[in-house]
C-alpha cells in the first residue's frame, strides 16, 4: 500500500530556505504583535497584549531584535542568491532571467489570464511551473516590505541620528509609512498568503512544504505540471526525490505551524476589531 | 456707660455737707432766735433721760462733741425746728429732726430707697438718717471720726447686715454672710487691711441713700447697671478683659454677656474669682450628680468636674458660658434663658460661623445644622493641638464625616459633584499622609474648608471658589502657587472668558494622588484634554501618546514638555517650548536631540490636510495602497475558492478510489 507517509517526495525548498522561512515566521509574528500593540494602543486588547509582552519597553526590544533577524534573513537570502549564481548558474543573469526566475515573465501574465478563465469556468487549470505568479508576488512583497518598513523603522529607531540630516517632521511621515505598510504586510500575509499557500481547501488543513521542503510526487504532478514535465525531461527529477520526514518531525512542524497560523489569525481578528469597532 | 441710678460717691459727699453748712450759717443770722446755751442748760445734764416706747433714752448732749461736729455753728432749733420760740423747758415729745430740710436730695433718695420705704412702713428695723450718721456728733465724711467714713461703713452696714441680726433673720435679704464675705473680699482687703479708703465699701456699690433691690431696674446693682457701677472704679476693665471678651459687647449685648457679678461674686469678689467663686463649685453642687436630668426632655445635665478641669476652658467659670445666671437665687441657673453663645467670647469666629454654610443653616432653624458643640464638644472642649480633641488634625476627617460621609445627613442634601468624600479623602495623598503616616501637618478638611468659614464653592468668598483655590492650596504649596500665578493658566496672567483651570481641575479635590505615581501621570493627559481637546487627541496619534495610552509613563506626557504649574505659551521666551528652550526640553529624554529633532510633530495628525499636508497625503497614499492590494488579493482569493473546493472534492474522490482498489485486490 502506498500511503503519503511512505511515498517518495519531491524536494522543493533547500534547507536554508526552510530555516529562513521559519525564522521569518518567528520574526514576523514578533514584529507584528509588538508593533500592533502600539498602532492600536487605543484598544483594550493592545493594552493586555502589551502587558503579556512585558510592557512597552520589553515589546520595543522584542520588536528591534526581531527586526534585526528580519534584516538578517533578508541579507542571508541575497547572499544565498549570489552563491547560487557562483555554484549553479554561473551568472547572475541566469538566476534572474532563467526559467525558474522570481521575476515576472510573459508566461506569468499568460498564467494569470488563464487562471482567471479557470476561476470563471472558462478554461482548464493552467499548467503552473516552478513559481506561480502569486508566489512571485508574495516574494517581492517581502522585498518591498523589508525595504519600506525596514528603512522607516530605522528612522524611528534612531531619530536623533536621522534628524542630523532630515527634518523632524519626516519622522512623523516615517511613522505613518512604517505603521500602514506593516498593516498591509500583516493583513496580506495572515489572510491572502495563508489562504494561497496553506489554507486553500485543496491543501486543507495545511501545506507543510515550506517546513519539510517536500511535496508528494502525485501532488507535484498535479499542481505544477509544467515544472514536473521539465524536471522529468531533463532527468533532474530523480535527483530531487527524497524520503519523507518521520512522523515525529511532521508533528512538531504541525504544532509550530498551527501556532504561527493561530497567532496570525488572532491578530487579524484583533486588527479588524480595532479598525471596525474602535477606530479613531 | 449709661447711668440710670442715682448715686452719690463718698468723695462728693463732703462737698454737699459744706454747701449745707453755708446755707445753715446764712439762715443763722436771720433766724437765730434762741441761744444754744439755753438748751444746753438742761441737756448738759448727763442724767437727763426720757421714756420712748418703753425704753429709757438719754437726752444728754455733749457740748464738746457738738462743738466739733459739722453742725457746730447751727443753733439747736435749726434742726429741732418745732422748738423754735417755745418756752423752756419744752414739752415732750419733740418732733423728729427733718434732715431733708437742708439735705433735700439725700432725703428724696432715701425716701425712694429700700430703707426709706421701710421707714415709711413704720418698720422698727428701718434705718433713718441718724441710724447711720448719728445726731449731734456728725463730722465730715472725710474725717476718720465720721460714722460713715469709708473705713467704718462695712461695720456700720454690718450692724444690721451680718449673720444673726434681726434684719438678716426677719427681712428678705437675698445674700447671706454679707459682712463676713465682704471682709474676705479683695475690696475689704484693700480697705481694711491696706487702708485704701478708695477701695469699694458697701456704699460704693449700693449707694449711700438710694439702696434698692437688684431686681429694681433703677438699682445701681441691677443687671443693667452693675457694669456701670463697677466701672466707676474699674474704668479700664474692658481692656484687661480683652482676652475673654470683646469689651464693646458689654454695652451692645449686655443680655448675652455675663455681668461682672456672674464671675465676680458680689461681696466675695477676689482677683482670682474662679478659685473660690460661686461658679464651678456652686454649679457642680447639683450638676455633679450623675442622675441630674433636664425636666423638659430628660437629657442628662450631669457635668464631670474632671472633664472641665482638663478642658481648654478650665479657667472659665460655668456662668461665663451659661450666661444669665442670677447669683442671688437659690438656683442661680433658673434665670438662664439663652443657650450657650460661644461668640460672646469668640466673637470673630462667631461672626464667621454665622456667615458660613453651617451658620446659615442655623439661621434657617435647620435641625441638621452643626453648632459649635457638634465639633468642639461642650465641657470637654480642647484645643486643636490636643490629640484628644475632636478637632485634632487626625480626628477631623472622622468629625466631618459624621455628617459628610455618604448616606449621612449632609451628604444626603448635597447636590454637587463630589461624592464619597471621606472615602476618597482617606485614599488621597492628604488622607494617607494624615491617617497612614500620621502627619498632622497634612491637609485635613478644615485646611481647605476653613472650620468656621465653610462656604459653598459658588460663593466668591469661599476658600474653594475657583478664584481662591490657588491661594488655598498655596497656603501649604506656596512654591507651586508662585509658579502657577505666573503661568498662562493664571487669571492674573491671562484675561479670558474661558474658564481657566485651578489646582483641583487637574489634581481633583478629594482624590488627590501623588504626582509621581503611574495613575496620576496617565490621568493628567485626559485632564488636559478636557480643555485642550484637539491637541490631546492628536497627541495620542504620536508615539508618545500611543505608549502613554498603553498605560506606560516613561514617554513624554503633557507636563514633560509643557511644564506643570509653569505652563507658558510657546511664544513666551520663558516657556519650556520656546525657541531657545525646546531643544533642551527634548534633551531631557533624548540626550542626542538637536534642533531638527525638535521639529518632530508631537501633536501631528494625518487627518488635517491644511496643517499637515505631508502626513495627510502619506496616509491616504498608504491607505490607497492597502485597499488596492487587499481588493486585488481578496478578489483573487474569492474567485479561486470555488475552484479550490472543487479540486479538494476531486482529490478526495480519487483517494477513496485508490484506497478501495487495493482492498478489492487483496
Amino acid at each position: 500500500m502506498k500511503s503519503p507517509e511512505t511515498e517518495r517526495q519531491v524536494v522543493r525548498f533547500s534547507r536554508l530556505e526552510r530555516v529562513l522561512h521559519i525564522i521569518m515566521i518567528v520574526s514576523f509574528i514578533s514584529l507584528a504583535l509588538t508593533g500592533m500593540t502600539l498602532k492600536f494602543s487605543y484598544t483594550g486588547w493592545a493594552n493586555v497584549l502589551s502587558r503579556i509582552l512585558g510592557g512597552y519597553e520589553s515589546a520595543g526590544y522584542i520588536h528591534r531584535i526581531a527586526a534585526v533577524f528580519m534584516f538578517g534573513i533578508f541579507f542571508t537570502h541575497l547572499y544565498n542568491v549570489l552563491q547560487k549564481k557562483r555554484k549553479d548558474a554561473g551568472s547572475l543573469r541566469a538566476i534572474l532571467l532563467g526559467p525558474d526566475t522570481m521575476f515576472p515573465t510573459k508566461q506569468d501574465l499568460k498564467e494569470f489570464i488563464a487562471s482567471m478563465k479557470w476561476f470563471l469556468h472558462l478554461g482548464p487549470r493552467p499548467q503552473y511551473g516552478r513559481w506561480t505568479y502569486w508566489e512571485k508576488f508574495d516574494y517581492f512583497a517581502v522585498f518591498w516590505g523589508v525595504l519600506v518598513i525596514g528603512s522607516t523603522g530605522l528612522m524611528l529607531w534612531f531619530p536623533e541620528l536621522f534628524t542630523l540630516f532630515m527634518p523632524g517632521w519626516l519622522i512623523n511621515v516615517a511613522t505613518i509609512i512604517h505603521s500602514d505598510e506593516a498593516l498591509l504586510a500583516v493583513g496580506f500575509i495572515f489572510t491572502v498568503h495563508f489562504f494561497n499557500t496553506h489554507l486553500r481547501p485543496e491543501k486543507f488543513p495545511m501545506d507543510l512544504v515550506i517546513f519539510t521542503g517536500r511535496v508528494p510526487l502525485e501532488e507535484f504532478k498535479e499542481e505544477r505540471p509544467r515544472e514536473y514535465e521539465a524536471l522529468k525531461n531533463s532527468g533532474e527529477l530523480e535527483k530531487l526525490m527524497a524520503d519523507p520526514y518521520p512522523p515525529i518531525v511532521l508533528r512538531a512542524v504541525k504544532v509550530f505551524a498551527w501556532m504561527a497560523l493561530s497567532l496570525g489569525f488572532i491578530l487579524v481578528v484583533m486588527i479588524i476589531y480595532a479598525m471596525v469597532f474602535a477606530y479613531r | 456707660m449709661t447711668k440710670t441710678a442715682h448715686r452719690t460717691s463718698p468723695r462728693s459727699y463732703g462737698g454737699r455737707l459744706a454747701t449745707a453748712l453755708f446755707l445753715a450759717l446764712a439762715m443763722n443770722g436771720i433766724a437765730l432766735g434762741q441761744d444754744n446755751t439755753e438748751c444746753l442748760s438742761c441737756h448738759e445734764d448727763k442724767s437727763l433721760t426720757t421714756e420712748r416706747q418703753g425704753k429709757t433714752v438719754s437726752l444728754f448732749v455733749d457740748q464738746a462733741t457738738f462743738a466739733k461736729s459739722t453742725h457746730a455753728d447751727l443753733s439747736c432749733v435749726t434742726c429741732h425746728m418745732d422748738l423754735e420760740g417755745k418756752e423752756m423747758p419744752h414739752e415732750v415729745p419733740v418732733a423728729p429732726v427733718q434732715c431733708g430740710t437742708c439735705h433735700t436730695s439725700e432725703e428724696e433718695l432715701h425716701k425712694e430707697s429700700l430703707h426709706g420705704k421701710a421707714v415709711a412702713r413704720g418698720d422698727a428695723l428701718a434705718p433713718n438718717c441718724q441710724s447711720c450718721h448719728g445726731s449731734h456728733s456728725i463730722v465730715p465724711v472725710s474725717s476718720t471720726e465720721s460714722a460713715v467714713s469709708p473705713l467704718r461703713i462695712p461695720f456700720l452696714c454690718g450692724r444690721c447686715h451680718q449673720e444673726g441680726t434681726r434684719v438678716q433673720r426677719e427681712r428678705e435679704i437675698p445674700q447671706s454672710r454679707i459682712l463676713e464675705n465682704y471682709s474676705e473680699s479683695i475690696h475689704a482687703e484693700g480697705l481694711l487691711r491696706k487702708g485704701l479708703v478708695v477701695s469699694a465699701n458697701c456704699a460704693s456699690c449700693h449707694t449711700p441713700h438710694f439702696i434698692l433691690p437688684h431686681t429694681d431696674s433703677r438699682s445701681s446693682i441691677s443687671r443693667a447697671n452693675i457694669a456701670a457701677t463697677c466701672t466707676a472704679c474699674h474704668a479700664q476693665i474692658e481692656d484687661v478683659h480683652r482676652k475673654v471678651i470683646k469689651g464693646e459687647l458689654w454695652e451692645k449685648q449686655e443680655h448675652v454677656l455675663p455681668a461682672c457679678v456672674d464671675c465676680h461674686q458680689p461681696h466675695k469678689a477676689r482677683k482670682v474669682f474662679y478659685d473660690q467663686g460661686m461658679a464651678d463649685k456652686d454649679c457642680l453642687r447639683c450638676h455633679e450628680r450623675a442622675s441630674i436630668r433636664a425636666s423638659d426632655d430628660g437629657r442628662s445635665l450631669a457635668v464631670k468636674a474632671d472633664t472641665l478641669a482638663h478642658s481648654r476652658h478650665q479657667k472659665i467659670s460655668c456662668s461665663q458660658c451659661h450666661a444669665g445666671v442670677n447669683a442671688s437665687r437659690h438656683r442661680p441657673c433658673e434665670t438662664i434663658a439663652e443657650k450657650v453663645d460661644c461668640s460672646s467670647c469668640h466673637a470673630e469666629v462667631g461672626q464667621q460661623y454665622l456667615r458660613s454654610m453651617h451658620g446659615k443653616l442655623i439661621s434657617n432653624n435647620d435641625p441638621n445644622a452643626p453648632t459649635c458643640k457638634e465639633c468642639h464638644g461642650t465641657h470637654e472642649v480642647k484645643g486643636r493641638t490636643d490629640p484628644k480633641s475632636p478637632i485634632f488634625a487626625l480626628s477631623i476627617p472622622g468629625l466631618c464625616g459624621k455628617c459628610h460621609q455618604e448616606g449621612k445627613k449632609a451628604a444626603m442634601r448635597y447636590t454637587g459633584s463630589e461624592h464619597e468624600i471621606i472615602n476618597h479623602y482617606t485614599e488621597s495623598i492628604h488622607g494617607k499622609g494624615l491617617l497612614k503616616s500620621g502627619l498632622t501637618v497634612t491637609a485635613t478638611c478644615s485646611d481647605c474648608h476653613p472650620a468656621h468659614n465653610v462656604l459653598p464653592i459658588s460663593d466668591p468668598a469661599s476658600s474653594v471658589n475657583q478664584e481662591n483655590v490657588p491661594a488655598t492650596c498655596g497656603r501649604c504649596h506656596h512654591g507651586i502657587q508662585e509658579q502657577f500665578v505666573q503661568s498662562i493658566h493664571s487669571t492674573m496672567m491671562h484675561k479670558t472668558d474661558k474658564k481657566l483651570p485651578v489646582c483641583n481641575d487637574c489634581h481633583s479635590a478629594h482624590t488627590i494622588r501623588r504626582t509621581d505615581i503611574e495613575g496620576f501621570k496617565l490621568d493628567i493627559m485626559t485632564k488636559c484634554g478636557r480643555c485642550h481637546e484637539k491637541i490631546a487627541t492628536t497627541y495620542f496619534d504620536t508615539y508618545h501618546g500611543k505608549v502613554s495610552q498603553l498605560g506606560y509613563t516613561k514617554t513624554a506626557k503633557c507636563y514633560d514638555c509643557h511644564g506643570a504649574h509653569d505652563i507658558l505659551p510657546v511664544a513666551n521666551p520663558k516657556s519650556h517650548l520656546s525657541h531657545d528652550n525646546v531643544v533642551s526640553t527634548c534633551q531631557k529624554c533624548h540626550p542626542g536631540a538637536n534642533r531638527r529633532f525638535a521639529g518632530y510633530l508631537t501633536h501631528a495628525t494625518h487627518h488635517d490636510p491644511d496643517k499637515y499636508p505631508f502626513l495627510f497625503w502619506t496616509f491616504w497614499g498608504m491607505t490607497g495602497l492597502l485597499i488596492g492590494t487587499f481588493v486585488i488579493g481578496g478578489v483573487h482569493t474569492l474567485l479561486w475558492l470555488p475552484r479550490a473546493l472543487q479540486m479538494r472534492r476531486e482529490r478526495r474522490r480519487k483517494l477513496e478510489q485508490d484506497n478501495q482498489e487495493p482492498k478489492e485486490s487483496e
